[in-house]
């Protein structure tokens, strides 16, 4: 190819760019747009692979509407989206405050708490399966001596009980919240150390120079979490799978939004319904995160003086 | 990120007591880990002791060995190692000619195609995996490496993304003088673009190698055949069928584990500035 000699200067571009970009835009029609325009075909049809699509019309969209089913994977996402999002964020957060402070040591503690967010998915959910163990469990094992001086009773059955199998799996998430806890962690640091100088000059208490200094400066970074955090809430796969050998047990409730989805495709083969799913899926994202947008207008603070 | 730590001096009391919490969370998110390798240390029996023991005596070595053995555990490390590899080599060729047609190139539509490529990221994976999956079933390629790898070398919108940024950094005027002295637009892209950006090459391998070591989902769609399974897919498939062998199952997920915590070890930087930049989670 260096056989194009000083005339690369000179030459119309767009041949040159287009032929750079070429593996992106065959990408694009290959992996995008034809499945984006077929999977929105097969969401109007009964698809089983084994035999042509059949038009069914609405009929998928209207059968969601009665599906128990959905409905229950929604109310689960739902409910591990309320609980998880706010919950990783201020675990993050306050551990990121932590290793913001001036002690020894602080290299050593950030590498333990960011540590168990890249143990492979599939690891950690089967090891925690072990660590739910109701019986052998080791945090079960830390609960009940806990359990028996409150006089509680037995601890938690966590995945062997529907009401304590999701709070099992938010607890599970908590635990690697690592990476969240790296993006507040650079963003502390980029908060500028004058103005709490300032405000402490000015008698401003920890608290609030924490809620008008340090909050405000890291709202880019919350905004990006939740809103992260909401997509990764639709889209929560492989822990509840493999933990629960995709049944989404017990009796359903850990059945969330993309488990139902990819069983409805590759358990059942209903892929006309199924891509029906994937579409309701992506308006609730898009809705979602619209939503935070908007509303994120009056709290965010952009230093870069944009927005805000 | 620097390892020397801003802000004022803490009062001895308040350096105690943040001591004291820092530990004791340090402890919370270790126990885990530290149960996995005793467990793994452990024979069935003594795993499933009531109340269970913390450090277990006497260690027994044997689950590495037999667990590693049954099941085909080499078989599956190949497997992952040859979809890591071609992964990250199709991801880095692509994206990077890609970037550099973005950004070093100067043409019409450039920035439509690359809004067009940031809009993608919108779309969930949910969306486009049931044609993406039947257009490989009518190719015949279900239950071969081929789904998995081919569409890495299709560029990936967040890593040209990334690249793209990068390659925007670099100076101009070492693209024009490498012209003058008659280089082509490839020899720019070769010997000039490429050596400078290794930083962002290493992110991107990184990220991407991780991405198919600990890809679930990807391999459960589309391998059938258990000697074509991967590391995630062999190990939660054991753990599914023989959860009556907890020894040997943590010896295997410590195996799967380590190698990444050990490549952290030696890669922190590249890892931390690649979370603070994506924020992809683990």
């Amino acid at each position: 190819m260096s056989g194009a000699k000083q005339t690369t200067l000179e030459r119309p571009r767009m041949p040159l760019g287009l032929l750079f970009c070429l593996p992106v835009i065959l990408g694009l029609c290959l992996f995008t747009l034809y499945p984006v325009v077929a999977s929105f075909y097969y969401s109007f049809t009964r698809y089983s692979v084994m035999k042509p699509p059949v038009l069914v019309g609405t009929a998928n969209y209207s059968h969601l509407m009665r599906d128990d089913l959905f409905w229950k994977s929604l109310a689960n996402t739902a409910y591990f989206a309320a609980l998880a999002i706010p919950l990783g964020t201020i675990v993050a957060l306050g551990l990121a405050l932590l290793l913001n402070l001036k002690v020894r040591g602080q290299a050593l503690y950030r590498t333990f708490f960011f540590v168990p967010s890249i143990v492979p998915l599939v690891a950690s959910s089967v090891l925690w399966i072990w660590l739910f163990n109701p019986q052998n469990g080791a945090i079960n094992a830390l609960l009940r001596p806990l359990f028996a001086r409150l006089h509680l009773g037995q601890p938690p059955g966590w995945f062997a009980d529907p009401a304590w199998a999701k709070p099992a799996i938010i607890l599970w998430s908590i635990w690697g919240v690592g990476g969240t806890m790296m993006i507040f962690l650079a963003g502390l640091q980029d908060v500028p150390e004058e103005l709490h100088e300032a405000a402490e000059m000015d008698g401003a208490t920890t608290m609030y120079r924490f809620r008008h200094v340090t909050l405000p400066f890291l709202s880019p970074q919350i905004l990006f979490v939740l809103i992260m955090g909401l997509i990764g809430a639709f889209q929560f796969f492989t822990p509840a799978y493999v933990m629960t050998r995709g049944t989404g047990g017990p009796v359903d409730s850990t059945l969330f939004y993309s488990l139902y989805l990819f069983n409805t495709a590759f358990a059942d083969f209903k892929m006309g319904y199924a891509c029906a799913l994937a579409w309701i899926l992506f308006l609730l994202i898009v809705g979602l995160t619209i939503l935070l947008f908007k509303s994120s207008a009056r709290y965010v603070y952009y230093a870069g003086g944009e927005g805000g | 990120m620097s390892d020397e730590i801003q802000g004022r001096p803490l009062s001895t009391r308040a350096a105690i007591a943040a001591q004291g919490a820092l530990l004791l969370l340090s402890a919370a998110f270790l126990v885990p880990l530290l149960w996995l390798i005793t467990s793994s240390l452990k024979t069935d029996k003594q795993i499933l002791r009531f109340p269970p023991e913390w450090i277990p005596n006497p260690l027994t070595f044997r689950n590495y060995p037999e667990g590693l053995a049954f099941i085909p555990f080499w078989q599956y490390l190949l497997n992952t190692t040859v979809l890591c590899v071609l992964s990250v080599a199709g991801t880095l060729l692509s994206c990077s000619l890609v970037a550099y047609g973005l950004s070093r190139i100067r043409w019409r539509g450039r920035d439509v195609l690359f809004y067009v490529i940031l809009g993608t990221m919108m779309l969930p994976f949910q969306v486009t995996m049931v044609p993406i999956f039947v257009m490989f079933a009518k190719l015949g390629c279900v239950d071969t490496f081929l789904p998995l790898i081919v569409p890495h070398f299709f560029g990936s919108a967040f890593y040209i993304f990334l690249m793209r940024q990068f390659f925007l950094s670099v100076p101009y005027e070492l693209s024009e003088a490498a012209r003058i002295d008659g280089c082509s637009e490839w020899d720019i892209y070769r010997r000039v673009i490429l050596p400078l950006s290794k930083p962002v090459l290493a992110t991107v391998g990184l990220f991407s190698f991780l991405a198919t070591w600990n890809d679930y989902l990807g391999p459960l769609i589309y391998l059938a055949d258990e000697h074509k399974y991967t590391l995630s897919l062999g190990l939660a498939s054991f753990s599914s069928q023989y959860g009556s062998y907890p020894g040997m199952l943590m010896a295997v997920t410590t195996v799967i584990t380590v190698p990444i915590i050990v490549l952290f070890f030696f890669a922190q930087r590249t890892f931390i500035q690649g979370i603070t930049l994506t924020g992809i989670k683990g």
